[in-house]
C-alpha cells in the first residue's frame, strides 16, 4: 500500500523510545556534570572516612562544599533514572510491569533526590 | 512494508562474547549497581542531619566485614563507570572508533578503574 504521509511526518516522534533526542541530550549533560562531581564526591570521601561527626559536618556545611553536593545528588538520581528507563525499556517486554517499572524507579528517584537535598541544607542552614 | 527478510540481531546464546561488548555491558551493570547504590549515600546524608548518635550507628553498620566489601565493589564501580562514561563521551564525538582504540581504551579503563580502586582504599585500610 502506498504511504499518504511525508516520511518525515512519519518519522518524527516515532523513535525507539517515541519521543526524539531529549533523552539522548539529557543523558549526556548528566554525564558530563558528573565527571567533575563524581571527582569532588571521591575527594570528599578520602576527607571523610575515619572522620568524625563534627569534622564530616562542617564539611557539608561549608556553601561550597553543600552546593556540590546538592548538584551531585541531583544530576545523579538525574542520570540514574535516564539510564534505569533505557534498561527496562530493553529488558522488559511485558508492557504492565514495564510501566510499573517506569514509574517506581522515577519516583524511587524523585524522593531520593529530595530526601537528599532537604539533608544537605537542614546541615548546611543549621552549621 | 517487508519486514520478515531483515537480518536478525546475533542472539546472546550463539554470539561469542568480545571484549569490547563485554566492557559495554558491564557499563550498564555498572549502571545499575550504582543506582542501588545511591541508598547508601542517602542513608549517610540523613544519618548526618540527623545528629551525633544516627551517625555514629550508621557508621557502625558501614564498618562491618560485609559492607566494607560492597563498598570496595561500590568504588570499582564507580570508578569504571565515571571511566567508561568518558570513553562513551569520546565516541559520541566521532573518534576512537576503530576497532584496535576501542580495544584499547578498554583495557585503559579497567586497569585504571583497579588502581584508582586500590589508590583509594589503600590509602584508607
Amino acid at each position: 500500500m502506498k504511504a499518504l504521509r511525508n516520511p518525515l511526518e512519519r518519522a518524527i516522534n516515532h523513535g525507539s523510545a517515541g519521543s526524539g533526542v531529549h533523552h539522548w541530550w539529557a543523558q549526556r549533560f548528566s554525564a558530563i556534570l558528573l565527571v567533575p562531581l563524581t571527582i569532588w564526591l571521591i575527594w570528599t570521601l578520602a576527607v571523610l572516612v575515619g572522620a568524625d561527626y563534627t569534622a564530616a559536618r562542617n564539611w557539608i556545611a561549608s556553601p561550597w562544599n553543600a552546593s556540590m553536593a546538592v548538584l551531585l545528588v541531583g544530576s545523579t538520581f538525574y542520570h540514574a533514572r535516564l539510564g534505569m528507563q533505557v534498561v527496562i525499556e530493553d529488558y522488559v517486554h511485558q508492557r504492565a510491569v514495564e510501566v510499573a517499572l517506569q514509574v517506581l524507579v522515577a519516583a524511587a528517584a524523585l524522593v531520593g533526590a529530595i530526601v537528599s537535598m532537604v539533608a544537605i541544607l537542614k546541615v548546611a542552614f543549621t552549621g | 512494508m517487508e519486514t520478515n527478510q531483515r537480518p536478525l540481531s546475533p542472539h546472546l546464546q550463539i554470539y561469542r562474547p568480545q571484549w569490547t561488548s563485554v566492557l559495554s555491558i558491564l557499563h550498564r551493570v555498572t549502571g545499575v549497581l550504582l543506582s542501588i547504590g545511591t541508598v547508601l549515600m542517602v542513608v549517610w546524608l540523613v544519618a548526618l542531619a540527623q545528629g551525633e548518635q544516627a551517625y555514629e550507628s550508621m557508621i557502625g553498620l558501614m564498618s562491618t566485614p560485609l559492607m566494607l566489601i560492597a563498598l570496595v565493589g561500590w568504588t570499582l564501580a564507580l570508578f569504571y563507570h565515571l571511566l567508561n562514561g568518558i570513553r562513551h563521551l569520546l565516541w559520541d564525538t566521532g573518534t576512537m572508533l576503530e576497532l584496535k582504540p576501542a580495544r584499547a581504551s578498554g583495557w585503559m579503563v579497567v586497569i585504571l578503574a583497579f588502581v584508582l580502586t586500590a589508590v583509594v582504599w589503600g590509602g584508607l585500610l
